[in-house]
């Protein structure tokens, strides 16, 4: 079986600071990691490859320096990385980038699978997988939280929803994306990290895909960033300090008064 | 011509503002010594840049030239009218999202001079047509075949897309729900178009009809307005409770449009096998008026027994971040934020709660937020209506004991 696992280097936001005199991201000392949902698909693969035997492929666009996305994903279990790199990719919204990623992967050759985190921290859009699903013309399911049994036709999965999940049978090939309920990633093996550093990152560019430029970067994007500010902070209203006994007895006064409890 | 971003390095001082405004972080400063005065000079990395134009709007010395390729390909947009919400169904009900998307709509169509459409796509739902148009739509799109019952990405991109170039809407509205944002991305590759997530504000800019789509980026840190300013329709994605639901107007008149299903043209390559409800999520921290969350200082699993018993006493739910959901003190379904639920309940209790912008993006619309922290100087005491100062240990079963207190006495 081979399974293509996408990624995206992302910039670690659960530090990100923003600085409210100036509006500005802190950027200094923001560390680079792998997009934490992308995780869990690096790890899925790594399991059916355990269980079935196959080939597991990464694959990231950005630039040169998301090669270390790959290799750290190479230490975690994947057996190759591919890095779709190119000036013209940049400015891509999900559309140009799920048509690039689509576009490298088919170049690649014959797969059966391909699995996506449900989103990336940065985006938040979670827009690039079922895209990618769409223009390989193949079905996808999102939210995926198991994968209960697959044979070289099939796959059987648990689509988490919001009042449940349900059971989904699709034809393979197939796109999955990914929730954290799915596995628990592992941490890489010494054995993993050697791999890595080893590992020969194929680099593949706009033209080496055969893509077509109207379709990617900028020009192939149909939204447009216009602006780009600090959301207004919410103000604070009134501060109890004291004893606990009496600010919580002023605090459920005050809901009190106004017909909250 | 491709776009460009050119620094005029005879006019770039060095001073770094452009660096620090770039959300891409795609600018770095390089030392510059043949320089007379030794200013450093702005060197733009192309492949992290998104040609947004905050850079040359921040330089004080008009030292960045954007250049952004209008050869890109642009549709007719006069063959394109009217707003269309896709109303949402799951299990035969209509998601809440949808009542707060016509609500929404029906003010853009307002503004567009034109009319506002729902689209039902269902099996035996042509009861809820009427609560459709009750709710603000002059029209209603009904795609009703047993093929429908579930949701299937497939079927559901297939007729969507067919309705879509069938009658050419300039605007569409998605529930940012796991439906809509599962299929609602095929649809848009499908028709080349542009697709927004989670937008928090809407606006119709006049004079171009371009859709004025603001959403948070970055965990929240920075709002992005986007537009789609050459392709119709323009799709955008919403969360629920982001927008206030529109009101009933009982017999209200509207049209119906019973859309033929040719089923021999839907794709479907899956199988819908089953649902399994979850039973942990009775209480729905979604629908709840009060919500008590606890955080990282709750600092153990006991600790929500507190929470739950305030919780409880109120009628409310409970609530985590995800410092708390992280440390398995309780499961994921209770996280509220940027990876969890977004919730805007009357009543918010944040306990232990610091505030990291992730958390906040997810219950910003609360109408009164109560903190209670030991640290007065932390994003959620500060943001908070009422900021309880001290340890929850101490404060939460003092407010659950006043409470009980006042239950008895009235």
């Amino acid at each position: 079986m081979d399974i293509i696992v996408c990624i995206k280097q992302v910039p670690n936001t659960t530090n990100i600071q923003i600085d409210h005199e100036t509006g500005r991201l802190k950027r200094d000392g923001v560390e680079s990691i792998i997009n934490p949902f992308d995780e869990y698909a690096i790890e899925e693969g790594v399991r059916i490859k355990e269980k079935v035997g196959a080939k597991v492929t990464v694959i990231t666009m950005g630039p040169p320096q998301a090669e270390a996305a790959l290799r750290e994903a190479i230490a975690k279990g994947a057996d190759e990385g591919v890095l779709v790199s190119d000036r013209a990719f940049g400015g891509a919204d999900t559309l140009a980038t799920s048509y690039a990623l689509s576009t490298a992967i088919k170049s690649l050759g014959k797969f059966d699978m391909v699995i996506c985190g449900k989103q990336a921290s940065d985006g938040d859009t979670a827009q690039v997988g079922p895209g990618i699903a769409e223009m390989l013309d193949i079905p996808h399911v999102a939210y995926v939280k198991k994968v209960e049994a697959s044979d070289d036709k099939t796959i059987k999965v648990e689509r988490m929803m919001e009042d449940g999940y349900d059971l989904i049978e699709s034809a393979l090939p197939v796109l999955l994306t990914v929730v954290k309920e799915i596995n628990n990633p592992r941490v890489a093996s010494l054995k993993g990290r050697m791999a890595a550093r080893k590992a020969v990152i194929k680099v593949l560019d706009a033209a080496t895909i055969g893509a077509d430029t109207s379709k990617i970067g900028l020009n192939g994007s149909p939204t447009q960033v216009m602006k780009i500010f600090t959301p207004p902070q919410r103000t604070g209203g009134e501060k109890f300090t004291g004893e606990a006994k009496e600010v919580a007895a002023v605090l459920v006064k005050r809901l009190s008064d106004l017909s909250l409890i | 011509m491709a776009n460009s971003v050119e620094v005029l390095s005879d006019k770039c001082v060095g001073c770094g503002q452009c660096a620090g405004a770039c959300p891409f972080g795609a600018i770095s400063t390089l030392e510059r010594p043949e320089h007379p005065k030794k200013f450093k000079l702005a060197v733009v990395d192309l492949n992290k840049c998104a040609y947004c134009g905050t850079c040359s709007q921040t330089c004080k010395f008009s030292a960045i030239e954007l250049k952004k390729d209008a050869s890109q390909s642009s549709v007719d947009k006069s063959e394109y009218k009217g707003v269309w919400v896709y109303a949402e169904q799951r299990h035969g009900e209509i998601a809440d999202v949808v009542y707060e998307l016509l609500n929404e709509g029906k003010r853009l169509a307002k503004q567009l001079g034109t009319t506002l459409s729902a689209v039902l796509i269902g099996d035996g739902l042509k009861s809820k047509v009427q609560d459709l148009i009750n709710r603000g739509a002059d029209k209603v799109y009904v795609c009703d075949d047993p093929i429908f019952i579930e949701f299937q990405d497939d079927p559901y991109t297939s007729i969507l897309t067919q309705l879509i170039k069938k009658e050419n809407p300039e605007i569409i509205l998605i529930g940012a729900t796991n439906i809509g944002r599962s299929f609602s991305s095929r649809v848009a590759a499908r028709i080349h178009t542009g697709l927004t997530a989670d937008c928090t504000s809407l606006e119709i800019d006049a004079q171009t009809r371009n859709l004025q789509q603001t959403r948070p980026a970055f965990g929240g840190n920075i709002m992005a307005t986007i537009l789609t300013p050459s392709r119709r329709p323009q799709m955008s994605t919403v969360r629920r409770k982001v927008f206030k639901e529109a009101k009933v107007e009982e017999g209200r008149k509207g049209e119906i449009v019973d859309c033929k299903v040719d089923v021999a043209t839907l794709v479907n390559r899956t199988k819908f096998l089953g649902f399994i409800k979850d039973a942990s999520s009775n209480i729905n921290i979604g629908d709840a008026d009060i919500i008590v969350s606890g955080g990282r200082g709750v600092g153990k699993v006991e600790g929500f027994k507190l929470l739950e018993e305030l919780a409880e006493i109120l009628g409310g739910a409970v609530g985590a971040s995800r410092a708390a959901v992280d440390s398995e003190w309780i499961p994921y379904s209770h996280q509220i934020g940027q990876t969890g639920k977004t919730v805007a309940p009357k009543v918010y209790i944040a306990c232990g709660i610091s505030g990291q912008i992730q958390h906040i993006v997810g219950m910003s619309s609360s109408d009164i937020i109560i903190a209670i922290n030991k640290d007065a100087s932390c994003p959620m005491m500060q943001t908070a209506t009422y900021a309880l100062e001290g340890d929850l240990y101490e404060i939460i079963p003092n407010i659950t004991k006043e409470i009980k207190a006042i239950r008895c006495n009235s």
